[in-house]
């Protein structure tokens, strides 16, 4: 109740028209010529003092990379991209890693704070209780600049930094983990992330660990004509917890910008690990022009017994977006949840949804796809479940739903569903429907104003996804997705 | 006070006029009926007076309190005062009863430059509101008006014309699938806000809901203009002889 007050006071008090974190930094950055060639991938080696395992593991996957093409399955249309036209690597100009806050650029801090994302702990501290306190991997085009609470975690044991740092510090567990869900041929975008992957966050859990605060990495693509290739894997023992929140953002820019990233989580016994994804990518102008290409491998593997995964996704921005994060239920009794809200407005194409893989006995599977669809956007839900023969007793529960605002945009479903043993059960339901004219008129007749009547429809709409998303981000999400939505309707 | 003057009304985008020249005052602490066949004109009439945009307004004016209603929003409107209670309440899923009264009596609050309720206040107005009209509180944590019975989201309007305490009331053919005993519910509820500072445009096909709610007034409204007006008396002349002499099917 109020939320909904506060998403009101906000949506007002808001330049809704301005994708609000559109501004660019200028700093001085170092990066390479344009264009992907094996000097590009050895470069990025080199610039992250990676060892020579990590780099023949690079020139491998280009190499495997150059023989693919880009898929067409997706309900997405774009024109072709020229790889070649693309800087693979910009890194602020900061010489070695900063040790501490002080050494970062001013300009960066200024950044996140704009942003809303506080790195300073002392300000993190002030007034903070310790439960509620979060951790940060700030990820600035292609390097991590700082990792927060990397202290106090580690007292409890838990490993939080950046991926380029786990390959320096920790290679038995990178050596051990990487691509072991997400193979390097994966597919296209994968492969590509692959070979030149810059930076994202490495998580490690250990045994009846039970992560002490929330860890969150903040993606930011500044530079122009820049692809970011985010690598992120989390790694949960037996019996352990995290819960792990990422956001993104983008400058307006007029030209189309890749992000290929590839999330592995790897939940082992009973350990349970919460991924929760706050994307707002700048999503192009109102006439399509520019805006992120967001192609993105999520994979979740429920390699114990009794894990759990689950995906919370509120996606409002980028020009495109392809990505289905999804759960191997490899572990016997082990569970997988997706939770998502799509919204897409102005001229953005979504195809996104999940896949639950049922290996094991018993193992269960819940996804909530929540679609609106506004303006002149087009929104598809694709989502796979599927138990092999072994999955005796597999059960899932899926429920997609599609909200259209205007009649000039799209919602489709397109559910692919595959039982190999006869004792699965799947469910699955799914509605459309619009905000009606008679709708809205009722609400103005109470006095709201048309923004008012559609952000509460929209919430009450979502309302059981955003109850999935810790709290505080709970009201980011419910601002982010009336202020996605303003100027829909009339 | 709500005076209407030669109002003429067609669809929006038709050529159909629906209405054609209406007259109608309705004072303060009055409640005035209007009984008429179907498709006379009523309905439309009340979305017009509360501000639906499916219509066109080709001339006249509708004044609330000597204001001209016509240039503003359907939310101006309702904080001006109007209120409609529908024939057909919309479902809002996902939102819960007590959420909305809420937004809606702050949204109202605002815009008339008025503090926001405090939610302990609001909370106890609702309560006390809910109890009058036999609205359990189970009922106002549900969805609106989702999975509510004909009479339960007939109640729920008369509830949220109690809260938001308007000056001119609309009931739109507000006994349509009540049955007796909601019908009197809805009625007792209605006659309790009776008010000399409060006035009532009562719109109905049928005679019986004037029992319970007894009007000073009755119009008779036929092809889009009132064609005969007086007491309560008219009212059950009607129920005796029908539409028919006004030219149209009962």
């Amino acid at each position: 109740m109020a939320a909904v007050q506060e998403t009101i006071d906000q949506v007002k008090s808001i330049d809704v028209t301005e994708y609000k974190y559109g501004f660019v930094t200028e700093l001085e950055v170092d990066k390479p010529a344009k264009g992907l060639t094996e000097d590009t991938v050895r470069y990025i080696s080199a610039r992250k003092n990676e060892p020579a395992w990590m780099l023949e593991w690079r020139l491998d996957a280009f190499r495997r990379w150059k023989t693919m093409t880009e898929p067409t399955w997706s309900r997405v249309n774009y024109p072709p991209i020229d790889y070649q036209n693309i800087y693979y690597y910009a890194a602020p100009k900061m010489g070695a890693q900063p040790k501490s806050l002080d050494e970062v650029d001013p300009a960066i801090l200024e950044t996140y704070k704009k942003l809303g994302i506080p790195l300073r702990e002392q300000e993190i501290l002030a007034g903070v209780a310790p439960e509620n306190r979060v951790a940060v991997d700030a990820v600035f085009d292609s390097v991590s600049v700082v990792t927060t609470f990397k202290k106090e975690l580690a007292e409890a044991g838990v490993i939080f930094c950046s991926i380029s740092e786990a390959i320096q510090e920790h290679p038995e567990l990178v050596k051990k983990y990487l691509a072991t869900v997400v193979p390097v041929t994966d597919n296209y975008f994968a492969t590509l992330n692959s070979a030149v992957f810059t930076d994202g966050s490495f998580v490690y859990i250990p045994k009846g660990v039970r992560c002490p605060m929330e860890l969150s990495t903040y993606f930011r693509i500044n530079e122009q004509n820049t692809g970011q290739f985010e690598r992120t894997l989390i790694i949960a023992e037996e019996g352990s917890y995290v819960s792990y929140l990422e956001g993104c953002t983008a400058p307006k820019r007029d030209e189309n910008q890749l992000h290929a990233a590839v999330v592995e989580l790897i939940a082992l016994d009973d350990a349970e690990i919460k991924y929760s994804t706050v994307q707002n990518w700048f999503p192009g102008d109102a006439e399509g022009k520019g805006g992120i290409y967001n192609f993105v491998t999520k994979r979740g593997d429920c390699r114990g017994k009794n894990s759990k995964i689950s995906w919370t996704q509120v996606e409002t921005g980028s020009a495109i977006t392809w990505k289905y994060p999804s759960c191997i239920l490899r572990g016997d009794g082990s569970r997988g949840e997706f939770y998502s809200i799509a919204v897409s407005n102005g001229m953005q194409q979504v195809d996104s949804g999940t896949k639950m893989i049922h290996l094991g006995r018993n193992t269960t599977s819940k996804i909530i796809a929540k679609g609106i669809a506004a303006g002149k956007s087009d929104s598809t839900y694709r989502g796979m479940v599927s138990a092999h023969r072994k999955a005796t007793g597999a059960r899932n529960f899926t429920n997609c739903d599609s909200l259209l605002i205007g009649d000039q945009c799209g919602a489709h479903t397109i559910p692919y569903i595959e039982a190999k043993t006869a004792t699965a059960i799947f469910e699955h339901e799914a509605t459309t429907s619009k905000i009606g004219e008679d709708q809205l008129f009722y609400c103005q007749q109470r006095g709201l104003s048309e923004e008012e009547a559609v952000a509460l429809i929209v919430n009450g709409f979502v309302k059981e996804v955003l109850q999935q998303l810790p709290m505080e981000f709970a009201v980011e999400a419910q601002k982010l997705i009336t202020i996605s939505l303003e100027g829909s309707v009339g | 006070m709500l005076e209407i003057r030669n109002l003429t009304v067609k669809i929006a985008d038709e050529d159909t006029q629906i209405l054609n020249g209406l007259n109608l005052t309705v004072n303060d602490g009055e409640v005035a009926a209007i009984m008429g066949p179907n498709g006379s004109g009523k309905s439309t009439l009340s979305y017009v007076i509360a501000g639906k945009e499916d219509y066109e307004v080709l001339d006249g004016e509708i004044l609330l309190n000597g204001e001209n209603v016509l240039e503003m929003e359907a939310d101006a409107r309702a904080a001006a005062g109007i209120f409609l209670a529908f024939q057909y309440p919309l479902e809002i899923p996902g939102v819960a009863t007590m959420t909305f009264l809420k937004a809606a009596m702050n949204a109202q609050r605002r815009a008339r430059g008025e503090d926001e309720l405090l939610t302990p206040d609001f909370i106890k107005r609702v309560n006390a509101a809910a109890d009058g009209l036999g609205i359990n509180r189970e009922m106002l944590r549900r969805p609106l008006n989702v999975g509510f019975s004909g009479g339960e989201k007939k109640r729920m309007e008369i509830l949220q014309m109690a809260l938001l305490a308007p000056s001119m009331c609309i009931l739109d053919e507000t006994d349509s699938g009540l049955d007796i005993d909601a019908l009197r519910i809805v009625a007792d509820g209605v006659n309790a806000l009776r008010d000399k500072s409060r006035g009532f445009l009562v719109i109905t096909h049928y005679q019986r809901l004037l029992e319970h709610i007894v009007p000073d007034t009755v119009h008779v409204m036929a092809r889009g203009r009132i064609v005969r007006t007086g007491g309560k008396e008219l009212a059950l002349e009607l129920e005796k002889s029908g539409y028919a002499s006004y030219g149209e099917a009962a």
